[in-house]
């Protein structure tokens, strides 16, 4: 358009026109990219519910029926030792028995057991949700032209024993517990690691550090800390916590003699070391918004720093940082990279007994049955997902009233 | 007698001198915790250096073979970097060509054009897409999208685990960033400037595309350097979805291992301290690190330098 000559008339309409549909059609499009937000957000979670629950066609090696005439589950405990005892080997019977006595074994254990041992459930398909709905006819003839033997049942993979069970080499009897306790175990050292250290960081940052280089420095290198990708802190802890205090975190300096540095504390330290850098940034905000009006009040009725510190500034700060270190255990939990690299299990199927143990982690196990062929173990991925993503999203619930209760008081 | 107060008998109590041994205590163990960092970051860099420097110090590691040669496999002597930095960046390049447009485009719209009640919505789920775990992006990369992509593409043109289905999971799981940091910038371009445009007589899209985008350049500059940074380290998606074993290509249908994804799978395996594949590892791990901390750097001093002033 040249500036000199302002199009008049018809050329004026058209030209303003062009402009309000290149309006319009912008917007759509600025909007189009969060509906893509939106919808892939939305593939995401259906991708996984989707694929925790659905239609699974299964064989016994050994029928039931062959065993008992009762259904299995209807079996007492000592039904079930006795099954156990006669269609088992006698050496792994003993075997079983030594690992924990046969009587002192809940039913719901002897039951898995028998399930695992004897019948040697054989999956042969596993379908997604959304199949089970809308194909049933096609799932079971295609069954019943390959598999005549074979039982199609639909599966909830997300149940109470999915959560209660250990580890298993079989999706069908593999559960979460280890893993769920692991990762509760890594958050809370992390947490009892980077807390304390971190709000002190922070105080140092905002009350007392003098505007110098140094101070400088610290603030620019924790700002780069948050940014260093998480594997390289797993590096850090594989040299540092698993290789260089290996007698600390193997716990022998505490007489722990059957573990190496691949410990949970080994672990939650890394994640702790991660978490750091969050934590002080979050708790630096929540500082600063603390009004100078209540120091000087302080000051001004002859308060110390600390006494400042400690009696007004923490108080009317504490839900922010509360809120930033939910933030932060949520990003630990979550995590994956740093905990292959420091060493994690991924089969245990002994829960963690203390900070010396060999460890698992939620996000783990997800990776680990993600990456296995057999469509079964993607199954019971998705279910570890939903129990991860439940486990944040309650987190991040207590963050957000936590933010709101600290808005409106100050 | 009274005692008046004279200038000879004042006494004003001398506060500044009263020392407080517990108040220094606490003010030393703050200090020492504000230092840690710097601390933490001295070792991360010795760890990584010491055990990089035993990898270069081998006698068969030369700098022309490690970055003149395509071939990595440490434990038999093959020595060349490249295929590990090809599929980081073109995982990178992938993510960024989604995240960028898409982040732009959603900052534009929620700092520019939507009304309060859309905004209390929509942020919201970007927030939601930001906090997942990338494991959980891992799964949906390799058990939703590649299959997508092989229905899309046939089965036979894309590969089982490739390059194409990760960056582009990467790419939605990086746009949270871009958007929020490009709508801070956006929010921090004042009113009167718009104001200004309007009163022109310039329609929304010319005030969001010639003037509010225009002064947030560099706020969306430092967004994408910490964009590509993200890409960079990210390591679950590439792990589960790009495909394990290096692999010398530019092809985003074939499987290619990043270099945070070889970290990953060689030191998830049993690994001895000390052998050329452990120290391979740090070497790696020193690359990354170095390179995502010039790009934060960069990032944070083209936030501060480049910052407008208006007021």
């Amino acid at each position: 358009m040249n500036k000199n000559n302002f199009p008049q008339g018809d050329a004026f309409r058209r030209e303003l026109d062009g402009r309000y549909r290149k309006a319009t059609i912008g917007q759509t499009a600025f909007l189009s990219a969060l509906l893509i937000a939106v919808i892939s957000l939305t593939a995401l979670l259906y991708n996984i519910v989707d694929g925790a629950f659905g239609y699974t066609a299964y064989e016994y090696k050994i029928d039931p029926s062959t065993i008992t005439s009762k259904p299995l589950n209807e079996l007492s405990q000592q039904e079930l030792v006795d099954v156990l005892k006669t269609n088992l080997s006698k050496g792994a019977y003993n075997k079983l028995n030594n690992e924990q006595a046969m009587e002192k074994r809940s039913q719901a254990d002897l039951l898995s057991l028998v399930l695992e041992r004897i019948i040697r459930i054989d999956t042969k398909g596993v379908w997604s949700l959304t199949e089970s709905l809308f194909h049933k006819a096609d799932i079971e003839a295609e069954i019943a032209e390959k598999y005549p033997d074979a039982k199609l049942e639909f599966r909830t993979w997300l149940t109470m024993s999915f959560l209660t069970t250990p580890m298993s080499s079989r999706a069908e009897f593999a559960g979460a517990r280890t893993a769920i306790l692991g990762s509760l175990w890594l958050v809370g050292i992390a947490i009892l690691f980077a807390l304390p250290i971190g709000v002190g960081a922070a105080v140092y940052l905002q009350e007392y550090a003098p505007k110098n280089l140094l101070t400088r420095i610290i603030q620019t290198n924790i700002n780069n800390l948050a940014g260093v990708p998480s594997i390289v802190y797993g590096m850090l802890g594989l040299a540092l916590f698993v290789r260089v205090l290996e007698p600390f975190t193997s716990g022998k300096l505490f007489g722990v003699t059957d573990s190496n540095g691949r410990t949970i504390l080994a672990a939650g330290l890394t994640m702790g070391v991660l978490v750091l850098p969050l934590i002080i940034i979050n708790a630096q905000e929540a500082i600063k918004a603390v009004p100078d009006s209540l120091r000087q009040a302080a000051y001004g009725v002859g308060a110390t720093r600390w006494q400042t510190i400690w009696h007004h500034v923490l108080p009317n700060s504490i839900a922010g940082i509360l809120t930033g270190t939910i933030l932060s255990i949520s990003r630990a939990i979550g995590e994956t990279a740093p905990l292959i690299v420091v060493g994690a299990s991924t089969f245990i199927t002994v829960d963690p007994q203390g900070p010396f143990s060999k460890f698992t982690a939620l996000p783990i196990q997800i990776f680990n049955w993600t990456t296995r062929a057999q469509p079964e173990f993607h199954a019971i991925a998705a279910s570890a997902i939903i129990v991860l993503m439940v486990m944040l999203l309650s987190l991040n619930a207590t963050a957000i009233l936590l933010r709101n209760r600290f808005q409106r008081r100050l | 007698m009274r005692n008046a107060l004279t200038t000879q008998n004042f006494r004003p109590f001398n506060l500044t001198k009263k020392s407080r041994p517990g108040e220094t205590v606490i003010q030393s163990l703050l200090f020492i915790a504000g230092v840690l960092s710097i601390i933490i970051t001295v070792t991360l860099v010795y760890e990584l250096g010491k055990e990089a420097l035993l990898f270069f110090n081998n006698s068969d590691v030369t700098l022309a073979k490690f970055f003149g040669t395509t071939e990595w496999q440490p434990g038999v002597g093959k020595y060349g970097i490249w295929p590990l930095v090809t599929s980081t960046l073109i995982t990178s390049l992938i993510a960024m060509l989604i995240s960028l447009p898409l982040g732009l485009s959603a900052a534009l719209y929620l700092s520019e054009y939507a009304s309060p009640k859309a905004r209390s919505i929509l942020k919201p789920i970007l927030e939601i897409l930001a906090g997942i775990p990338t494991v959980v992006y891992g799964f949906f990369a390799l058990l939703f999208v590649t299959p997508l992509l092989q229905s899309i593409l046939g089965k036979d043109n894309i590969e089982v685990y490739n390059m194409l289905s990760a960056g582009l999971v990467m790419g939605i799981m990086i746009l949270p960033l871009i958007s929020s940091m490009s709508e801070d910038a956006f929010s921090a371009v004042p009113r009167p400037l718009r104001e200004g445009a309007y009163a022109m007589g310039a329609t929304k899209l010319e005030t969001s595309l010639q003037v509010v985008l225009p002064a947030a350049l560099s706020g969306i500059g430092a967004a994408i350097i910490l964009g590509i940074s993200r890409a960079i380290g990210e390591t679950m998606i590439v792990a589960v979805a790009a495909g394990s074993g290096p692999n010398f290509t530019f092809n985003p249908f074939q499987a290619a291992e990043t270099m945070t994804g070889n970290i990953a799978r060689i030191s998830g395996g049993d690994l001895s301290y000390g052998s050329i594949d452990y120290t391979s590892l740090f070497a790696i791990a020193l690359m990354l690190f170095l390179v995502t901390l010039a790009l934060n750097l960069i990032s944070q001093y083209i936030v501060q330098r480049f910052r407008e002033q208006y007021e």
